[in-house]
This record gives structure tokens, C-alpha cells and sequence, in this order.
């Protein structure tokens, strides 16, 4: 597909998600949810798919969002929306701080290392989380009632979530396209010859992942208040499940492009809605199965698929023999 | 946290107690440990599900004494059953991610233990399980230091395992092939290893350490559908710390881990104490890779 026809597809794609929570008010709730998963896979793209690093932690900054959103609710006093989106963009701010910190400590360990330090990140968030009572230890924290009826704040997440998420795909669409994201591609493809041609390596993964931090940080923010309760292990820092849902939307709908995320959390959040009520206690099971079966016979995801079975429409030439 | 720290100043037998509880349970962190070190060695996969392995080798072992079974038979039964499905799903999964990405085969691994938590949790319900052992609890120094007979069992135990690995390991002609293809398996093929045959042996008897250390895991504390990650975790960190095949050093990096958490547990509070280790884990390789980094600036 050539800029143009992305260009179209991305309008008309927009133009349908802003007609159907209106169109179909029964859905709302999951289509608000849709548009965070969107978020998920693509701010876990940037660092898992465009540079190679794959975190296992990227739920660190939702959880931080969730809870700094959280407390500003409880503790400022502020008017709902007001406190909602002061929340959010405090949430965002703490996630780059944070990032920036973490980054400094664990992006410099290459492959599996960094992978499992992050998941032991995610996990040790999580339980560093349900042993502090200021927000609520293990029992969590709930988030003040949305002002208006249930209809109308549905609607009000889905178009927040759709307004983050079409933000986002605009900011990376442009930002691959920078010399910013050919050295996250560099770094992916070899990062010892990019750091010898003087590429600042710890630089840009850095600040690749403080972008990351910044948007979950204010979708967390703002998931909270859509669940309306935040807990420490099964919402705010839920690895087994949010943690885990990144990289598989990520690496279903191809990783290190820039459709594959937004394809695959779709894919994977309305296979996920039409089957899960019908797995009471088995989805965890379904989950895993799920996982293993991506990875060992999909590694490549459904774009990357694509793009072997048709190489000539996503632009590579094809020699006839 | 002062307090509990004070209390260990004021009561040294305190530290004795903590100490002995901590390198008993260390053991079994230790034979866990090994096996994640011989698969990664062998088969350079890191292997997530670990945790789950143990979990399962101690819900055998309380699957029969619900049938009114010694808890003790559990060892070897769950080590067999483990070993078994170790193969099944080396031959199922394992194989097809092991000459790929370690990546792809870290997140397969993880999905294996996602759903094993949840058919665990499906069997036996998510309640904190252990078996009886029937065995009694041993009180020194004027009761003020106990040691319950089960987790000195289960240590000696632990032991024993690792001393008959390494025999296996060093005699046997599978052994041998193991540690040839550990250190070269391309030159095993030449020579004409099946490596597939050893792959999958690797990892069966990786299976059958963590089921038998799970054995012991249920009678000397408790298992749960969802506590299976905390041990892989602290495997993952005694092979870093020990490195792959150094048996003596994996020994010791697991008891001293057992040590430390209990000291943590106790000091901290028990409900930091998961948090200590996965706290414990990035530390670690935090300072792991400090120490590389150091090293590196000699080619600067």
C-alpha cells in the first residue's frame, strides 16, 4: 500500500469509529475497551517491534497511571472531569520519569535478560502496590462515580480512548518515518554496528520507551475510570493478562509495522469478546493456548504473513524466475 | 520493619531459626534452579514454566494422600509423571520454538504457564494446599529454635537428587551426550548424537526435578495454582548468579537465596516478601550487567 491509500484507509477507518458507538449504544463499553487495546499494542510496538526490545513491564506505567489518576480523584477535590484529566496527564508524567529511570537501569541488558527483568518489574509493581495503604494496599482503590448516566459516559471513553489512540497511530506514523525511527530499526537490526556508526543507542531506547510510558500512563489514567476500580493485581498491574495481551496483539498482527498492533489488538479483542462468555473459568486456559499457538506456528503475525504471500503490494519488487 | 529488625538483635536465636528455615527451603530452590540451568545449557530456552512444573510435581503429591497414600511415594510418582509430560510437551511445543529466537521461545514457555495456573486452578481449586507428612517438629535450645523434620527430609532429600543427577550426568552415556550437546551441538551431531532425543530428555528430567522438588515443596510448605512464577523467578536468579552446569555454586547461590528471602520475609513482613524476590531478580541483573559493562570499557 502505497502513502495514499493509507492515508484513505485511515480516514475511512476513523470516520466508522466515530459512527459506531452511536450507531450500536449496546457495545460501548467494549468498543471504549477496543481502543485501549489499540493503545496497549501500539505503544508495546515501539519499543518490542521497532527496536527489538521486548518488555514484559510496559504494564508498570498503565498501573502508575491508574493510580495517579486515582488519587488525584480522591485527594483534590476537584470538579470530575477536571480531576480526571489532571489525573491522566499527571499519570503520564510519572510514567516518563519512571521510564526514564527504569530505562537507565534495564535497557541496557540485551535480549532475555531485559525481557525477564521487566517481567520481574511488572510483578514486583504489582506487589509493592498491594503493600502500600496509601492507595489502598491489597484491597485497591475505587474511582468516583461518572457524572451523567451510564449511556453517556460509555460514550464519552469511547471517544476519548478513539481520540488517544488516533493521536498515537498519527504521532508513529510520522515518527518511523523521522531519522528518529530508522535508529529504533538500526538498534533492532544490529545494535552494536548502530552504537559503532555513533548512534546514541541508550538515548533512543530510552526516550522510545518514555514515549511508551507517557501514553499508557494516561490511558491508565483513564481505564481506571472506566472499570471504576483499580486493583493492584488484576487491573492497575495485571501481567498474566494486560501485560501479556500487549505483545500478543503486537506479534499477531505483525510486529515493527505499523498496522500489525492496530490489526491485531482488533482481531484479538473481538475473538476475545465473542468467545470469552462462553469460557467461564477456561479463558486463562484458552489464553495460553492461545500464546502458544501464535508463537510457535504464526511468529511472523497476520501483515508479516500478508506481506510474504503478496510481497509486490506492500512494495518489495519480485524477481520472475 | 524497625521493630522486627530490633527483635533480630535482641533474640540472636532468632537469626539461628531463620537461617536454618532459610537454607532448608534454599535446597529445594536449588534442584528447581538446576534443571532451569541444564535446559537453558542444553537448549538455550529459558524455561518459564519452571514454577508451574513445581507446582504441579506438589499437587501430585497431594492428590495422593487425598487417596490416602504416603505423601513420600509423591517424589518419585510426580517426578515419573513429570518426566512424562515433560516429553509430551517438549515433542508438542518445545521443539518447534528451539532453534528459533530465545524470545519466541520465553513468551511460549509463559503461555504454557498461563495455562497451566489455570488447569491447576480448574483441578484442584485455587485454595493454599499442603499434604500431611506425618512427621514431627524438632525443638532445640529451649524450644526457642524449631526444626520440623519434614523440611530437614526434604533437604537431604534435595541433596540426594543432585548427587545422583551429577553421577547420571558424569556415567551414563545419555549423560554424556547431554553435556555434549551442551557444549556443542552441532560437533554431538556429527558424531552422531540424536539431539532431538537428547532435547527431549533434557527437558523430561528437568520436569521430573521440578516435580520432585514440588513433592517436597507440599509437604514442608504449601502450594498454589498461582504461586508457580515466584519459583521460576528465583531459579532464573541462582543460574545468573551461579551460572549454567556449576552444580556446587548453584547449590550455594540457592541456599543463601532461601536464606536472604527469610531474613527479608521476616524483616520486611511476609506480605513484601514476593516482592523481595522479583525486587531481588532486577537487582541482580542490574548489577549483572554493571559488572559487563565494566568490563566492556577495556575494549573502549
Amino acid at each position: 500500500m502505497n502513502g495514499r491509500k493509507q492515508t484513505v484507509l485511515a480516514i475511512v477507518i476513523a470516520l466508522i469509529a466515530l459512527a459506531l458507538p452511536l450507531v450500536t449504544p449496546d457495545y460501548r463499553a467494549q468498543i471504549a475497551l477496543l481502543w485501549v487495546m489499540v493503545l496497549f499494542a501500539m505503544t508495546w510496538d515501539i519499543l518490542g517491534g521497532q527496536t527489538g526490545y521486548n518488555s514484559f513491564g510496559n504494564v508498570v506505567f498503565f498501573g502508575i497511571g491508574m493510580y495517579a489518576s486515582a488519587v488525584v480523584q480522591r485527594d483534590s477535590g476537584l470538579d470530575y472531569f477536571l480531576a480526571l484529566f489532571l489525573g491522566m496527564g499527571l499519570g503520564g508524567l510519572i510514567a516518563i520519569v519512571v521510564a526514564a529511570i527504569m530505562g537507565s537501569l534495564v535497557l541496557r541488558m540485551r535480549g532475555h535478560y531485559f525481557a525477564i527483568a521487566t517481567l520481574g518489574l511488572g510483578i514486583a509493581a504489582a506487589e509493592l502496590a498491594a503493600g502500600w495503604e496509601f492507595i489502598g494496599a491489597g484491597s485497591g482503590m475505587t474511582t468516583p462515580l461518572f457524572p451523567g448516566d451510564p449511556g453517556v459516559q460509555y460514550l464519552f471513553f469511547c471517544y476519548l480512548f478513539f481520540g488517544l489512540a488516533a493521536v498515537v497511530f498519527c504521532l508513529l506514523a510520522w515518527l518511523y518515518r523521522t531519522r528518529f525511527g530508522l535508529a529504533l530499526n538500526a538498534i533492532r537490526d544490529n545494535e552494536d554496528k548502530a552504537e559503532a556508526m555513533g548512534l546514541k543507542t541508550g538515548l533512543y531506547k530510552t526516550v522510545a520507551w518514555m514515549i511508551a510510558a507517557f501514553f499508557l500512563g494516561i490511558t491508565g489514567g483513564a481505564v481506571g475510570n472506566l472499570l471504576r476500580f483499580v486493583d493492584p493485581r488484576d487491573t492497575a498491574f495485571a501481567g498474566p493478562t494486560y501485560g501479556v495481551w500487549m505483545v500478543l496483539m503486537a506479534i499477531l498482527g505483525g510486529k515493527g509495522t505499523l498496522w500489525g498492533p492496530v490489526l491485531g489488538a482488533v482481531v484479538f479483542h473481538v475473538t476475545q469478546e465473542v468467545l470469552w462468555t462462553h469460557l467461564l473459568g477456561w479463558q486463562r486456559v484458552a489464553l495460553g493456548l492461545i500464546i502458544v499457538g501464535i508463537v510457535v506456528f504464526f511468529p511472523q503475525g497476520i501483515l508479516g504473513w500478508a506481506r510474504e504471500r503478496w510481497p509486490e503490494r506492500f512494495g518489495h519488487k519480485v524477481e520472475a524466475s | 520493619m524497625a521493630d522486627n529488625l530490633a527483635l533480630l538483635f535482641d533474640a540472636p536465636l532468632l537469626i539461628v531459626q531463620l537461617l536454618i528455615d532459610g537454607i532448608l527451603i534454599g535446597s529445594i530452590f536449588a534442584v528447581a534452579a538446576y534443571g532451569m540451568a541444564l535446559v537453558w545449557g542444553v537448549m538455550n530456552v529459558i524455561n518459564i514454566v519452571q514454577g508451574e512444573y513445581v507446582m504441579l510435581g506438589g499437587f501430585i503429591a497431594f492428590q495422593l494422600t487425598l487417596w490416602g497414600i504416603n505423601p513420600f511415594l509423591g517424589v518419585p510418582v510426580a517426578a515419573v509423571i513429570l518426566f512424562l509430560l515433560g516429553i509430551g510437551i517438549y515433542y508438542g511445543i518445545i521443539r518447534r520454538v528451539v532453534d528459533k529466537d530465545m524470545f519466541i521461545s520465553l513468551l511460549a514457555t509463559f503461555g504454557l504457564s498461563i495455562l497451566m495456573q489455570q488447569l491447576m486452578n480448574q483441578i484442584w481449586g485455587s485454595q493454599v494446599r499442603t499434604a500431611q507428612s506425618g512427621l514431627s517438629t524438632w525443638f532445640l535450645f529451649d524450644y526457642q529454635v524449631t526444626v520440623s523434620q519434614v523440611k530437614l527430609v526434604a533437604f537431604a532429600g534435595a541433596l540426594l537428587i543432585g548427587g545422583l543427577l551429577i553421577l547420571f550426568l558424569k556415567r551414563t552415556r545419555l549423560g554424556q551426550a547431554i553435556r555434549a550437546t551442551a557444549q556443542n551441538p552441532r560437533a554431538a551431531r556429527v558424531l552422531g548424537i540424536d539431539t532431538n532425543k537428547v532435547f527431549a530428555a533434557t527437558y523430561g528430567i528437568n520436569a521430573a526435578l521440578c516435580g520432585a522438588a514440588g513433592a517436597f515443596v507440599v509437604m514442608a510448605y504449601s502450594v498454589h495454582p498461582y504461586t508457580g512464577l515466584p519459583y521460576t523467578v528465583r531459579s532464573f536468579m541462582i543460574v545468573v548468579v551461579a551460572g549454567l552446569g556449576n552444580l556446587p555454586a548453584v547449590i550455594l547461590a540457592g541456599l543463601g537465596l532461601g536464606a536472604a528471602e527469610t531474613m527479608a520475609g521476616f524483616v520486611l513482613g511476609v506480605q513484601f516478601q514476593v516482592a523481595f524476590v522479583f525486587c531481588l531478580l532486577v537487582a541482580i541483573l542490574v548489577f549483572r550487567n554493571t559488572m559487563l559493562g565494566r568490563k566492556r570499557r577495556y575494549l573502549k
